[in-house]
Parts: structure tokens; sequence; C-alpha cells
């Protein structure tokens, strides 16, 4: 899902004047609520990081629209709480995918080659740590360790962990949920992977 | 403590309060005010402590650790800059301790630096270098990672180089702080962290007004301007403190020279102008000196009017200037002459200027740019206060309470007084802009009053209304400070808020509110600008400003005033001086027999007695032939005056016309004699910035070629019409006109430090005057005159339904000549991209980068457009700085009936849309500056 999706068009500004341009945030009511958080708290000292995470309670992530009428009402510029946002890890800039992916980067398995298996899983999903796929299928995120040293490398699709992993192992599992995620979906699975690949790399401004 | 010992720390214990703290640093015993830092005290008393993320204009950040000291009793270093003094405190700031933990800190810092100084630009004038030397650290061994980013350098201003960045975040603190801006800031965290802007994307989509603020306060390589790269090292280059040539703010600057040229600058920081702020202009804007299209040699044209201009020696184009004149002066009379002064040039050369009209040719056709953007407040703040300048200084725009901007896109004409207005709504003003476009300050602004282009004196009638009927008016200071309320009063009984919301497309609410927050604050200022004065209706805009401010008693006090702000950088100076047709130096009428006494006997001539002709009517003159002669300095008519297609008319018709300019300008092309003056950098002088300071400066570099300063060349050409004058220097000439102008009275070269003098100063001891009308106005009491609301001289019709409306953009000046020779500024904005609605351009079939043909009754120009929510649906907005789509082709030489300004914010025009193939192309004189990577 692209960020954008559920928004696009400007909202009105709330000053004297012509009126300008009208928009349809009624739409989607996540957007009418997103109006009365900030309505009144925006502009707030020590507001910033309490609406974040109403913000993101409200969309399960950052929408970029939602950041930028923040920024509109708070008077503080988007990149500055882009700032905010990248600083704690509680905050997410994407939607969750369907399936979350942790890969252990623990000291156990790091010993045992948790890297060539973290190598593999960004290849295959062509994503990189925190990022979700173009398709909406996974998100990956490293962990420090789950908690499961003796079946290292270790990863997790949302609750079920898969030890022992090979780079190849790894690649089946995630092909497996791909193709069972696309199914339920009646999509094309080949295509859906080209669409994986398409969207590689969309954050190139901070190499890996 | 021992008095003779603080004396010597370099401060007085005599004036220190009983309630000042005493404490010790490095065994000097010193008092300072509570709340100070160690790290201020330490600098008072001479201890220079080692800082990275220290500015004492920022707030204080705590982060780089490197300004640790010793606290005596104390469980840990304590960090200089953040932490407050005690009583009886004792620092050490260089113990074995403190030396060890910032060795530790550099040596993490240049574990992930790269050890490449000799070819980066800092070296030698770099803080990490300058502290790793003086604590003799050693280079690190790199065992672990080291942090690799690739640079950003997709602005054509300024290089980020991530990995010499060491994250004090000075950046930060200086664009949020001061610019107000916001475009960077830290992103993600730990050993990741990186200064950017939101998403990865480049400063210009960040909203980054490249002020290079950022640029002059990192300490150490990590931002660069592209101009500096490889252009000298530090030890190479002199700063030189000098004046923005730009606009009327005047801000100090240093330019860096080595071997002559000029190959940097920065702001300064001692001059209240500006208080070390700087603009993109100023910062990036000074190639046009050393460009190579500049004048170097006079030119004459041989060969009769068809003839070519060729070069030519100083003394064959002084002769042929001084001939030429003298021989329409014998054969039509003085008044067949005409001289256009320069808002670019000094107070000393627009002093020779008119004295050179008036006395050597016998004329007062003389006259200048100001006539096109500020001649109406002059006219109309003369009438209501009796002087027509800004009432207060700039500095004091921060302590008002509420701001009412109208008709000023301050931060882009004007940026670093937008600065000012954005520190006074960060410190809790009320901010209201009153503008048809959605202008970067209405994101600051509490209310945005969207009115239609011409209805300045409406809206300002309506706000008076409602505070006069409301009774939220200051009884007081009308009755006791004005006249004229009775009458005004009765004009203004029409403009109830139903009929003004009609006429301006302003809501009711939204005049009541705006109306209730002027009023009601104890200092309200109102700043405005050629948004109000550039109508036909331009002065009576003017007074209906002053009206507003003389019925709330908002003037005369810091914090509120009536703030006109004036567009070049010495449009005021060349005002003050005279460069008027009807005034001599300091507003000195001509009329008046008295005052044509005084000068005549100064000067030794009889002045001519009856006013002179203004710009626009000498264009006029000069194409019904009229006028035959016509000597024009800095200025640059074809392009900067209305209906520019009339006016290369006129001066093709003149018998004689002399250009003193520093480029071959689309009017110098057209001279009889084409004579090489200087720029500000080459010259010594003083201009008179927006708030009437008067500021010196000196020469930076030599003139190029044989180019000379214009005051040496006016003293010739006098020289040759049989007047020599002994005022060789400019402060000579200064010194003549301060002796004859009693506003500039005790104004003197030598007087003049880095902060000058504004003026009124009468006396030589008298310390100029930062507030005008303090306890009285200049004419006595304030008048109110009524105005009434006049509809523009040309509105949208079916044939024509659009309203153009002209101004300036941040990134480029006046008509281009010299901000388009700046390889950064041209590259930056290339093209004109004139504004349309996003309705209208749906409409019109429009996208963003799509060409258009704008045509008025008057020319057609093409010009490519930018979709936008910035101007309301039907009005369309150029700027004039662009002569491939010259705005002035379509705009009217419709003039407001007093002050003679051409009404340049509203003509009708229709917008069509032709092939991509029409785009202008951009001139290969501006095309060839353009910065390397960008040339295709
Ligand atoms: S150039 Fe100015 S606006 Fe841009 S990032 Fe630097 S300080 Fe901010
Ligand atoms: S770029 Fe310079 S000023 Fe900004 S954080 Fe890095 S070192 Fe400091
Ligand atoms: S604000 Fe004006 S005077 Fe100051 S640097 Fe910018 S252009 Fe120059
Ligand atoms: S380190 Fe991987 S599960 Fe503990
Ligand atoms: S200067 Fe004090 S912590 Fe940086």
């Amino acid at each position: 899902m692209a960020e954008g999706e559920a928004t696009g068009a400007a909202f009105p500004v709330r000053r004297g004047g012509q009126p300008q341009e009208a928009a349809d945030p009624a739409s989607d009511a996540r957007w009418q609520r997103l109006e009365e958080l900030l309505a009144g708290r925006a502009r707030q000292p020590g507001q910033l990081i309490p609406l974040l995470q109403e913000i993101q309670g409200l969309f399960g992530y950052l929408p970029r629209p939602a950041l930028e009428r923040l920024a509109d009402e708070s008077r503080l510029s988007l990149n500055r709480i882009y700032g905010v946002a990248t600083f704690y890890a509680q905050f997410r800039l994407q939607p969750r995918g369907l399936h979350v992916v942790r890969v252990c980067v623990g000291t156990a398995c790091h010993v045992r080659g948790s890297a060539r298996i973290m190598q593999r899983v960004q290849e295959e999903l062509g994503v990189g740590a925190g990022e979700t796929t173009a398709d909406g299928i996974f998100s990956l995120e490293p962990v420090a360790c789950l908690g499961c040293c003796g079946l290292a490398p270790v990863m997790m699709v949302d609750e079920t962990p898969y030890g022992k992993l090979t780079p190849e192992r790894a690649q089946q599992v995630l092909r497996r949920y791909r193709r069972e995620a696309m199914a339920r979906q009646g999509r094309d699975p080949v295509a859906g992977a080209q669409a994986a690949d398409a969207g590689a790399a969309c954050d190139a401004h901070f190499p890996a | 403590m021992a008095a003779d010992e603080a004396a010597k720390a370099g401060f007085r214990t005599a004036a220190a309060p009983q309630d000042w703290v005493r404490l010790s640093v490095d065994g000097r015993e010193l008092a300072v005010p509570p709340g100070t830092s160690i790290l201020e005290a330490a600098r008072r008393a001479g201890v220079e402590i080692p800082t990275l993320c220290y500015h004492p204009e920022l707030t204080v950040a705590g982060a780089c650790r490197l300004c640790l000291v010793e606290v005596e009793g104390a469980r840990n270093l304590a960090a200089a800059c953040a932490t407050p003094v005690q009583q009886d405190m004792v620092v050490h700031t260089e113990s074995p301790q403190v030396v060890e933990a910032r060795r530790t800190v550099l040596e993490l810092l240049l574990q992930n630096h790269p050890l490449e100084c000799y070819r980066c630009e800092r070296n030698g004038d770099c803080r990490l270098q300058d502290y790793a030397y003086r604590y003799q650290v050693e280079a690190p061994r790199r065992p672990g990672a080291v942090r690799h980013f690739a640079p950003d350098d997709r602005n054509p201003f300024f290089v980020r180089d991530y990995d010499k960045c060491i994250l004090c975040g000075q950046c930060v603190r200086v664009c949020d702080e001061i610019q107000a801006i916001g475009a960077i800031d830290y992103t993600r965290r730990g050993f990741n962290t990186q200064i950017t802007s939101a998403y990865g994307q480049g400063l210009e989509e960040a909203g980054c007004v490249f002020c290079g603020m950022c640029v002059d306060v990192c300490p150490v390589g990590a931002l660069v301007p592209k101009y500096a790269l490889g252009a000298g090292r530090s030890w190479e280059k002199t700063w030189r403190r000098t004046i923005c040539p730009y606009c009327g703010v005047g801000c100090a600057i240093e330019l860096a020279v080595k071997g002559g040229r000029i190959v940097g600058a920065r702001a300064a920081h001692d001059s209240p102008a500006n208080a070390g702020k700087i603009c993109v202009k100023g910062h990036f804007g000074w190639d046009f000196v050393q460009s190579p299209d500049r004048l170097t040699t006079p030119l004459v044209r041989r060969g009769g009017k068809d003839g070519p201009l060729e070069p030519a020696s100083w003394e064959e184009a002084l002769h042929r200037v001084a001939r030429g004149l003298a021989e329409i002066r014998e054969q039509y009379g003085p008044d067949a002459l005409a001289v256009l002064s320069s808002a670019k040039c000094t107070n000393e050369e627009n002093y020779l200027m008119q004295k050179l009209a008036r006395a050597a040719l016998g004329t007062n056709n003389v006259d200048h740019c100001a006539r096109l953007c500020h001649a109406s407040t002059v006219a109309g703040l003369a009438t209501a206060f009796g002087s027509g300048a800004m009432t207060n200084s700039i500095g004091d725009l921060a302590q008002a309470q509420v701001l009412l901007v109208i008709g000023s896109n301050t931060t882009e004409a004007h940026p670093v007084i937008g600065l000012r207005i954005k520190e006074a709504v960060r410190r809790g003003a009320k901010l209201i802009v009153a503008d048809p476009r959605r202008i970067p300050l209405t994101r600051y602004a509490d209310l945005h009053l969207q009115l239609l282009p011409g209805t300045n004196v409406a809206l300002l009638n309506g706000l008076a209304w409602i505070i006069w009927k409301r009774g939220w008016y200051d009884a007081e200071f009308v009755a006791a400070r004005t006249e004229g309320f009775e009458g005004w009063s009765r004009a203004v009984e029409p403009y109830n808020p139903e009929y003004v919301s009609k006429l301006t497309g302003v809501p009711v609410q939204a005049l009541e509110e705006a109306a209730r927050f002027y009023a009601q604050a104890e200092r309200a200022a109102i700043v405005y600008s050629m948004g109000v004065t550039q109508h036909t209706s331009g002065t009576d805009g003017v007074l209906a400003v002053a009206n507003l401010a003389m019925l709330t008693g908002n003037l005369g006090r810091p914090g509120t005033g009536v703030n006109p702000l004036r567009g070049q950088n010495n449009v005021q100076g060349a005002c003050d001086m005279g460069a008027l047709p009807d005034v001599l130096p300091g507003y000195q009428k001509i009329e008046d027999p008295a005052v044509r006494e005084k000068f005549g006997r100064a000067w030794g001539v009889r002045l001519p007695e009856r006013p002179g002709l203004t710009v626009t009517e000498i264009m006029d003159a000069a194409a019904r032939g009229q006028i035959k002669g016509l000597y024009l300095m800095g200025e640059n008519p074809v392009l900067s005056d209305p209906d520019a297609g009339h006016v290369q008319q006129a001066l093709q018709r003149l018998d004689f016309l002399v250009v003193q300019d520093i480029f071959l300008t689309e009017s110098a092309a057209l001279a009889d004699v084409v004579l090489p003056g200087t720029t500000f950098a080459e010259k010594e002088g003083t201009f008179t910035n927006t708030e009437r300071r008067v500021q010196k400066f000196m020469p930076v570099i030599e003139p190029v070629g044989a180019a000379r300063p214009d005051w040496q060349i006016l003293l010739d050409v006098a020289e040759r019409l049989g007047h020599r004058w002994d005022t060789r220097t400019p402060a000579a000439i200064l010194d003549e006109a301060a002796s004859l102008t009693p506003i500039y009275g005790g104004i003197r070269h030598r007087r003049l430090g880095p902060a000058g003098l504004q003026w009124p100063c009468p006396t030589p001891d008298h310390p100029g005057t930062p507030i005008l009308h303090t306890q009285q106005f200049s004419r006595g009491k304030g008048l109110f005159y009524p105005v009434t609301y006049r509809r523009a001289h040309e509105l949208p019709d079916e044939e024509y339904p659009f309203i153009l409306s002209t101004g300036r953009l941040l990134f480029h000046f006046h008509t281009g000549t010299m901000s388009r020779r700046s390889p950064e500024l041209t590259t930056h904005r290339p093209w004109e991209r004139s504004e349309i609605n996003r309705q209208d351009a749906a409409r019109l079939g429009l996208k963003d980068g799509d060409v258009a043909r704008i045509r008025s009754r008057r020319g057609s120009v093409l010009a490519r457009v930018e979709v936008t929510d910035r101007v309301p649906p039907g009005v369309v907005f150029m700027t004039f700085h662009y002569r491939e789509s010259a705005a002035n082709l379509l705009t009217a030489a419709a003039l407001d009936p007093v002050a003679r300004i051409p009404e340049f914010k509203v003509s009708a025009v229709q917008v069509e849309k032709v092939a991509p193939e029409q785009a202008p192309a951009v001139p290969e004189e501006y095309a060839r500056c353009m910065r390397p990577e960008a040339r295709v």
C-alpha cells in the first residue's frame, strides 16, 4: 500500500480570507479523527511525542500526509518531526506488513551466521531492515535475541520461530508465506514477486 | 576579590551588584550575574574553554562534551556551556583530568573522521583540527567500523559531507532558531545518526531558503559552499567588511579576498541592521562584481546614431558627455535635459548627481527608481507625519506583540527583516498577514487576510472602522497628538465590515479578529511594502496605514510604528540626498525660496525654481521629443519601468543618451556614450538602509579594468561642464551634504562605526534616532487624512480575465543583472515561473513547467508556469527579474495622482497555453554563469 493512499488532497487551512480548496478527508474517519487530535493540541509544547503515538495508534504507523498535517498545525517543520519519529524505536514510518519477519542478529545467531540469513532475507524481500515490501506482505525487523539461542540462527515470522536456518531455508519459508498470502488475495504470485523487486531500494538516500 | 584583578579580567566590579555570583576560574577571582554559565564566565575572564557545539546566539545543546571542566567538590566533570555558576565555585579548566577527558572526546570524534585535512576546505580554520592540535591527539588506529555516507551535493549552493560532520547540531539550531525553517534535523539514531531532511529529500524540497547560515556556523568542513571548493586556503583569504548591495535591509557582510578577487562571503556580526544574519543573495550573490561582462572601458557611438559602440578613452568619453549635454542645454534650454540617479549608488554619488543636474545643468529633472517603489510612502507619510521613512528600527520589530504585515512578502523581498518577524512570533507575538498571495510568512501567521489585489484602502479603512466603532481606539493619543480625526471619521463611516468584506473578499469574522488583535495589543507594528505602494491608490494606501497606527496610538514607542520596507540597498539614501524632482537633500522643498537661497549660496549658482519631471514623465517627455538628452546612472528603465516597449522607443528618440553602469544593460545598448562605473565592492561611501541607518563601507577590491567609482566620474563630468567642485573624497562630499541637510547634519564619515548612525542626526554629538515621533511628529501633530477606496486602474474583463500582480523572488533581484550572474542563484532559479492557481491551470490545461503566453493590452510575453495555491484563482503572479519574460511589457504606466507611482500590482491579462518549444531561452550571458553540473 502506498503511503499516500488514504489522502493526497490538500486540507483546508483555517485562516481568514478566501476559502481554500475543499478536500475530502471525510471519506475516512481516521483522517477526521486526526484533525480532532490536532485541533488545539498541535501547538501546545510537549505534545509532539504523545501526538505521534496517537497518530501511530490510529493508522498503525506514521503516514506522511498525517505528519504533514501535524507540521502545518504545529508550526514545526516536517523535517523536525521526521527527526523525532526516526529517533524513537517505537515509531514506524511505514505500515506493518501482513507478516512481520524478525531476523535475530543476537550474539549466538551472529556466531552461527545470522548475517548471511539477514542478507538473503533482504534480497528475497527487496527491502532493508525496518522496511515493508511494496506489496505490503512483509515487514522486516532485526531483533537482538529471540530467546531461543539453542536454535541459532533463528528468525520468526509473526509468532512462529524457524531455527537452525540456512539462507536457502529462510528463502523457502518466506516464499511459502508469500504464495499463501497472494492466493488469499487472489493475486498472481509471480507478478507479486516482481512488484516487490521494483519497490526495492526506495530508501536509497540511506545506504545501509 | 581584589578590584584590580577584576579590572584585569576585563570588566568592572564597581558596577557589580551585591547579588552577583563570585567564583574562581583557574585561580582568577571573578563575579558574574547569576545564571551565567561557567563557559561565559570564563570567557569574560579571558579563559578560552574549547567548544564544538556552543554558539552564543543559539540555545545551549551540551552535546559535544568538549567543554568539560573540573569543579572542586563535584563528583563528575561539568559541561561548562550548560552549567550555571554557583557562589564560591572553584573551577579548573585545564587540569590533567580535564585534558584527559577532552583528549578522549577528540579521539572518539577522529575515530570516525576522514583524515583528509590536506584537501579540506576548512584546513587551518577548523575547530576539530585546532583542538586536536592543542591537545596533541594522535591519529586513531581505527579498529572498528568507520561511518561512511555519500555526501549530499544535490543543491547548487553547498555540499554536506556527512563523514566530516561531528553532529554538533549548530546547523540544526541556526536553521530552527534563527531562520525558523527547520529544513534539517538529526535523523535516525546511534551510529547511523545523520543531519538530513525528512524522507531523505534534498534541501530544495525541504523548504530550505539557502541562507547559508548553517554553513557559517559549522565548526568543521562538513558544510562548504560550492564556490569555495579549491578557491583558496583559509590563510590565503582576507575577510573585508562591507554592506550587502542587494536589498534595503543593508546587512553588514564580509567578503573573502584572495589575490585581488572575491572568493567568498559571510555575515558580519557587528551591525544592528542584521546582527549576524544573512540571506541567500548576500551569501551567494557577489559574482557579478567579477563578471567577464563588466564594462571595463568607456564606449562611444561612432558614425552617427546607427554606428557601433566602440571602446574609447576616458578623455574622449567625458568630452563627448560634456559636449553632448551642453549643446542640448544651449539649443533647447536646461529642461530639455534630465538625469536618473540610482538607488544602487552611494549617498555621496546621489548627492553629486542631483547637484550636477541642478547646479551644473540647471534642471530639476532628476529622479530615480524610488518613484517605482516607494514614492507613495514618501508622499503619504510626509503628509501624515512630516517624515516619509520607517518610523522604527529593524531590531525593534521583534518586540511587537502584534505585527500587521500588509503588501510585503518580507521573507523573500527583505529576508533578514523576515527573520525578525519570525523572531517576534517565536516570542509569542501574533502575526496578521494581509496579502492576496499565500506568501511564506502565512505559515507563521495567526490570521491571513487574503484580500483581492488593489483593495488595500478598503481593508485598512475597514479595520479602522471596527476599531473606532467598538471604541478600541486610543482616544488620548488621538486627542493629544493628532488632528483631522473628525473629517477622517466621516470618510470612514461607510466602511462597515459587510461592505469591506464584499470589496476585499475577506470574511467579516477575519476582519473583526484582525482589528481586535491589532487594537488591543500594547505594542503593535505595521510593516508594509510595495503591495501597498505600487497602486494608483498607493498614496491613499500609505495614508490609510498611517491613520490606523495613529488611531491606536501605535507610534513613537518600541515595537510599534509604521514601517515601510524600502527595496534597493540605498533607495532611502537616494531619496534623502534629493535625487527627486521636487526636493533638495533632506526633503527640503525646491519651491521654498529660502531653501533655494541656502543651496544656491553654497553651490554658487541660481537654482531652477519649478519642480522637475518624474521618471515616468521623463520617459513620456522623451517619447514626445521634449526631453532631448538623458544621463542615466545605474538604472535600466527598459526593464524596470512599466510599459517597457514605450520606454525603449522613448530612449531611441533622444538626441543624446549617456549611461553610466557596470554592465551593457538593455538601456546602455541604446546610449551614445557608456561610462563604466563600479560596484559597491570597489568603492568607498555610505548607504542608508530602510531603517534610516547610514552605514559606511570601504573598497574590498580594486576597480576592474578602467572602471572608476561613480563619484569620481560625476566630479569629472561637472568639471568639464565648468564646475570644479573641491569635494574630492567621499568623506568631503558627505560633509558638504551634511552641512546643507539638517537630518544628516551630524553625520560624518569618521563618526560612522560598525553600527552607523540613524538619521535624524542633527549635530556632531547627536547619537542618532532609532524611533521617530516619540514626543511629537515631525510636522507637529499627526494628520488624519481621509482616504476612500478607488478601484484599480484596470480590472479583469471578458477579454483579459486575470489580474496580473508583479513582485520579487527570494533568489533574484530587480532586473536580474546582478543576481543572475551568480552561478548558485541562476542555477537554482534559471527562469521565470509565473504562478497560476490550480483551478485556473486545470481549465487552461496547464501543468507545472508548461509554457504560457501572457498578454495584456500593452504587450505579451512567454513564460513557464508554476501551478500552485499560493495565488488565489483569477490571479497570476510574475516577477520582473527575467528579461526574456519581461513582466513590464505587460504592466501599465497608470500613475498614482499624487506620487506618480505606477500600478505594478494590478493589470488585466489573458493566459494561454503554448507549445513547450516556445519556452524562452535563458539569455546567453546568464546561461553561461550556471554551475558546471547544471549546464547541459
Ligand atoms: S541554508 Fe538556511 S534554511 Fe537552508 S538548511 Fe541552512 S540554515 Fe536552514
Ligand atoms: S554539519 Fe557542521 S554544524 Fe551541522 S552538525 Fe555537522 S558539524 Fe555540526
Ligand atoms: S536581507 Fe537584503 S541586505 Fe541582507 S543579505 Fe539579504 S539581500 Fe543583502
Ligand atoms: S541470539 Fe539469536 S536467539 Fe538468542
Ligand atoms: S560546547 Fe559544551 S557540550 Fe559542546
